[in-house]
């Protein structure tokens, strides 16, 4: 049962994931969300979405995983994570005595892995699967799946097919078109569309000449690939039917409004976790202010209202 | 159980003591009250979008009673050199304290140190005090060591090297480490410095077979176990530097 907050202004529901704020966490940024209790009430975040998660423990990529850039940073961590049976034995028993909403990305190296996961984690605690197609730092799986229409739409089908949970798909930025994917996702039976994953960039140090990070490319994220996720946003909501959760660079309430202006339904904060650990639950009262401000009854009336009439 | 925080810090005074080297003291008493040797906190120098991530420093020193908390930082970056335009009554968000610190058990403890490695020792000797405790430094040349100042109260006795020789033994802390070791009876030692130092350090402390406390350094972004930037090989398992560490003992860490 979930308790209201806010006076319900806040309230949304994605394909029936019941959120009580509109804003769950990018996932990469909130470890499994445990991390964070000490500076904020996990309840009043609308969902935990937790660390990509795969059948076996990985360990990442070697060398420097990240570096700061401008108003951004590049991360290359490489999926690093304890395996699903780590989580469902360990972590999953913790968040359940927390009530809020748990988003699990799952990424694999093939359709039947992201199946076998999806499967796996069809379990009670576990209220909503993202699909990660778009990690640029894996060489097997993640982005491959997420830079070509025809994967992407079968490892959807592969996960609607073995889990009776909401299924979101999580694209990548870093393709031609993002409309074409967002509607092979649909398409494929995706219920909801995370916009954006992190941009492909690199750093070099210009005194070894050499890059920076480990896995020499990274995935940008922060304030500076904002704009570019708005775009997404604003351009795939024209054309799916489905609900979308933005994300890029959002550090404030006005960032999340952008968001939905644009045509999302809910938002994630995510970098932005590392400056304010406080964010994903305080960032709700900004929003709030602003609904006054513009006399809107609630959250759901400025969706869209942006787009093209 | 330490319970992380963030406070809005206020800065209650700067102090050079190198020409790139500063001190900063801050009035933190939630963080000065908890903070233990080996720990860090992660400071955000700016409000704006850039520099954007908080930046980790260890303990340098606390007075509990009067809720100060001392950071020392050298000027590298864009950040740092905010932060070193801070004046007195500035407001600085901090978090911490953070990680997991020294094993404070030493009888006869040996800290080794270089660079800013030094400062999360000038809080650890002070720990031992008035237990002896002695200190080894290593430096390029006489100047780096201003730190002599700092530790002549807290230490019994300064072990110095130099890579040039102008000050101490010439070369790195390996000229003098194995005739200390040979002949001081430590029980442990307590390293932090530049990779390379510590490395060096690990391998002579197996030889002679004394318990040695290494305190590692990796770029981090949150700080509290979540982003995995930092992360490590461990034995059979992944370490994390920000929560696990950035304190280990040196068989802990397999991969660094």
């Amino acid at each position: 049962m979930v308790k209201a907050l806010y006076d319900n202004r806040l309230a949304v529901d994605i394909a029936g994931l019941k959120m009580k704020t509109p804003v769950t966490t990018a996932s990469g940024t909130f470890g499994f969300g445990l991390e964070f209790q000490d500076f904020l009430d996990l309840e009043k975040v609308g969902a935990v979405t937790v660390k990509g998660t795969t059948l076996e423990p990985r360990a990442g990529n070697k060398g420097q995983r990240a570096v700061e850039t401008p108003s951004g940073m590049l991360n290359c961590v490489g999926l690093e994570n304890p395996g699903s049976d780590y989580f469902i034995e360990h972590t999953l028993p913790e968040l359940k005595k927390i009530d809020v909403p748990v988003i699990v990305n799952i990424a694999g190296s093939t359709p039947e892995e992201y199946g076998e996961l999806a499967k796996k984690l069809d379990i009670e605690g576990v209220h909503a699967i993202e699909i990660n197609i778009s990690c640029p730092n894996v060489k097997h799986g993640g982005i491959a799946f997420g830079t070509c229409p025809e994967s992407a739409a079968e490892v959807v089908r592969a996960v609607k097919a073995n889990t009776g949970k909401p299924v979101i798909t999580k694209l990548s930025p870093n393709v031609t078109d993002i409309v074409e994917m967002a509607l092979a996702a649909q398409e494929a039976g995706t219920d909801a569309l995370s916009l954006i994953n992190t941009l492909i960039g690199m750093k070099i140090d210009i005194d070894r000449r050499k890059p920076v990070l480990g896995n020499v490319m990274g995935g940008l994220s922060g304030p500076a690939v904002r704009p570019v996720a708005v775009r997404m946003v604003y351009q795939v909501a024209q054309k799916v039917n489905v609900p979308i959760i933005g994300m890029g660079g959002i550090m404030n309430a006005e960032d999340a409004i952008e968001f939905f202006l644009a045509g999302a339904s809910a938002v994630a904060v995510g970098t932005a976790n590392f400056c304010d650990p406080r964010l994903a639950e305080t960032i709700c009262q900004g929003m709030l202010s602003y609904l006054d401000r513009h006399e809107f009854k609630n959250i759901q009336e400025i969706i869209g209202l942006a787009l093209p009439k | 159980m330490l319970t992380k925080v963030i406070v809005d810090a206020k800065v209650i005074g700067q102090k050079m003591l190198s020409q790139d080297v500063r001190q900063i003291d801050f009035l933190a008493p939630e963080i000065a009250r908890q903070a233990l040797p080996g720990q860090f906190v992660n400071v955000q120098t700016s409000t704006h979008t850039a520099p954007l991530l908080r930046r980790p420093l260890g303990v340098a020193n606390v007075d509990p009673e009067k809720g100060v908390l001392t950071l020392i930082y050298r000027i590298i970056g864009e950040a740092t050199h905010i932060l070193a335009d801070a004046c007195t009554g500035d407001r600085i968000s901090i978090i911490g304290p953070l990680g997991h610190g020294f094993d404070l058990q030493a009888k006869k403890p040996l800290l080794i140190g270089g660079g800013l490695g030094l400062a999360p020792l000038v809080y650890l000797a002070k720990n031992f005090c008035p237990n002896p405790v002695e200190i080894l430094m290593g430096g390029r040349t006489k100047k780096e060591l201003f730190w002599m100042d700092i530790f002549e109260d807290l230490c019994e006795a300064i072990h110095i090297t130099t890579d040039d020789g102008s000050l101490g033994a010439e070369g790195t802390v390996l000229a003098l480490l194995p005739e200390l070791l040979q002949k001081g009876g430590y029980d442990c030692i307590y390293v932090c410095g530049p990779e390379p130092m510590m490395k060096a350090v690990v391998e002579v402390a197996a030889k002679f077979e004394v318990p040695c406390q290494i305190s590692l350094e990796k770029y981090m972004a949150c700080g509290l176990g979540a982003c995995l930037s930092c992360s490590c090989g461990g034995v059979h398992k992944r370490l994390k530097v920000c929560t696990d560490g950035p304190v280990f003992w040196a068989q802990e860490v397999k991969e660094w």
